[in-house]
């Protein structure tokens, strides 16, 4: 059976079966990679599992002298910030992702606009963070001193001020997680059909009611896969945190008050920990990381379910 | 070239001294020495004729001939495109739509449009029909219900759907969406409706009850339809304009277009011989 001479031999098979095999290899490292970090913090965690059980997400005590250690305040503050931080984020991130989907600007402004956004998430963390105690902080405080005065009786609100609060963290965490917010809501409204714009506009719809009755709804799974996303990054987030969020393991319920997170805490802690201090630090990696990968998988799947169902019901 | 057959003093078909319904046959939209261009392109050129009110004009020609063009002046939805312009000026009842004036979402709001490829909005079909209602302020419960069974009733589509109202748009075979969407276009009663080749996505069975539906609704509506079927022209319009590279080649009764037209290019079109 040899092959007619018109069909010349595959010389690039033997490439091609190269090439998949070094992708094969490359996808296996990093699952074995990440399975391997995973293993490492957990085996670390293990002494501070046993020791503290479930004890340790409820306990708010931190005393490594007297080796207690309890990640309540952290795990409030991790949801507060986040959570605050998203809440700003929210409405501004829609906002720019409107602005750069709709036909506001002429296109190359547009385009200059998005960069500009996306470049809000190439600053690194640290330079947010000093940008947050030299310009954040001393603002944080000032007015932070005369909502307490006046609007301390609200639940959150109460005092003393600092500069370096939960707040101020939230503050800067919002700006940190706006380009997620933007870029990937715009995404999801820029995949709207156009012949859904045009029957609302023929209609005699507003710009303002095209949007709010018509883009918006249809885009609201993206915006919500955004947001999970965003609170995600926003957990994970340490380097500008733990320089602005005052580092207090006490338990508070004011935005105004020092507070902390997992991942300042652990950024802050590691270089001084010895024995059991060691695993606690390394029990409340674990969470985190539970944390953030289960947020960033279900906006995943929240994110695949929107595009799935804007491809199929076009 | 110039649209011969047009009677220059009321811009109507020559013949139409009596129009085919036997109606009045008042001059209603008047297009006026109309240019059109997408930046320097000109796509329209020198456009004159007049359409009645109450009839079924069909815009047909070759892909690029203008006749989509034309049709999305009307309710200026070109405006939405960067970089667009006119010259001259189209009139209904007299006024300019162009006028300083008038206001664009009035204007939009008096003429309805159906579009090529349906597009309900993804709500319930409820939502769908009362859509323009909702924009123009009405929340009055019985009046919602009243013209979400009128419009559906008008379209054929009441019998289908008025027992899954609540359900979404989009789970509605491809027919009844484009008869959805017209219910929409005509639920706040507007008086003229656009079509921009409204079949060219449906079998022929929804195209045929669409036509039904397009001679049903020329009692209530100045309908302006474009098309790429010369069958469908013939089947439901009253009055043919014949576009050509952006130009009005001819425009007169349908029946005149199709057995006797004037233009050389016309009846090259219509009978096939290119397009």
């Amino acid at each position: 059976m040899s092959a007619p001479a018109f069909i010349p031999k595959n010389r690039y098979r033997r490439r091609r079966d190269y090439f998949r095999c070094f992708c094969w290899i490359a996808a296996v490292i990093i699952i074995f990679l990440l399975g391997l970090i995973i293993d490492e913090i957990f085996t670390k965690a293990l002494p501070a599992i046993r020791h503290f059980g479930w004890h340790f997400l409820t306990s708010s005590e931190w005393r490594p002298n007297r080796d207690l250690y309890g990640v309540l305040p952290m795990l409030f503050g991790t949801a507060v910030s986040s959570l605050l931080a998203l809440l700003l984020a929210l409405p501004l991130g829609l906002a720019v992702a409107l602005f750069l989907s709709e036909n506001f600007l002429p296109r190359p402004l547009r385009q200059l606009m998005r960069m500009i956004v996306e470049m809000l998430a190439a600053t690194p963390s640290v330079v947010y963070g000093l940008w947050g105690i030299f310009t954040l902080v001393p603002l944080v405080q000032h007015y932070g001193e005369i909502v307490v005065h006046h609007c301390g009786w609200i639940p959150f609100l109460h005092g003393p001020a600092y500069g370096n609060s939960l707040l101020t963290a939230s503050l800067v965490l919002a700006l940190m997680v706006l380009p997620t917010i933007a870029a990937i809501s715009r995404a999801s409204l820029v995949a709207i059909p156009e012949t859904l714009r045009e029957g609302a506009y023929a209609l005699g719809a507003t710009r303002w009611e095209t949007i709010t009755r018509v883009l918006l709804p249809y885009a609201a799974p993206g915006i919500v896969a955004a947001s999970i996303l965003a609170f995600g990054r926003a957990m994970g987030e340490t380097m500008a945190v733990a320089m602005l969020i005052g580092n207090s393991q006490r338990l508070t319920l004011s935005i105004f008050s020092p507070s902390n997170t997992l991942s300042a805490l652990l950024a802050n802690q590691f270089s001084e920990a010895e024995g059991l201090q060691i695993n606690a630090l390394m029990y409340a990696a674990f969470i985190l990381i539970l944390l953030t990968l289960g947020t960033n998988i279900i906006g995943e799947l929240v994110l695949r379910r929107t595009q799935r169902a804007l491809g199929g019901g076009s | 070239m110039n649209p011969t057959s047009i009677n220059s003093t009321e811009l109507l078909p020559s013949s139409s001294k009596v129009t085919p319904s036997g109606v009045t046959n008042e001059t209603f939209i008047k297009v006026i020495n109309f240019d059109f261009f997408y930046g320097k392109k000109q796509t329209l050129f020198n456009i004159n004729f007049a359409i009645p009110s109450k009839h079924v004009t069909s815009f047909i020609g070759p892909s690029g001939s203008g006749k989509s063009t034309l049709l999305r002046n009307f309710n200026r939805m070109n405006e939405l495109l960067p970089g667009v312009r006119h010259e001259g000026d189209i009139t209904i009842e007299g006024r300019s739509i162009f006028d300083a004036s008038i206001e664009i979402i009035a204007l939009r709001r008096r003429i309805g449009m159906v579009f090529q490829k349906s597009n309900p909005f993804p709500r319930s079909i409820y939502e769908n029909v009362v859509f323009p209602l909702r924009i123009m302020g009405c929340h009055k419960r019985a009046h919602l219900n009243e013209t979400v069974e009128r419009s559906l009733r008008s379209v054929a589509l009441w019998d289908e759907v008025k027992d899954r109202l609540g359900e979404n748009a989009l789970g509605l075979s491809g027919g009844q969406m484009q008869r959805l969407c017209i219910a929409r276009a005509i639920a706040g009663q507007p008086d003229i409706l656009l079509m921009d080749e409204p079949c060219s996505a449906l079998d022929p069975i929804a195209t045929a009850k669409i036509e039904e539906l397009i001679v049903e609704l020329k009692k209530e509506f100045t309908i302006i339809i474009v098309t790429h079927s010369m069958q469908q022209a013939s089947r439901v319009s009253d009055l043919t304009a014949f576009f050509n590279f952006g130009k009005l080649i001819e425009f007169d009764h349908t029946n005149r277009i199709f057995t006797a037209p004037i233009e050389k290019q016309t009846e090259d079109y219509i009978t096939g011989r290119f397009g």
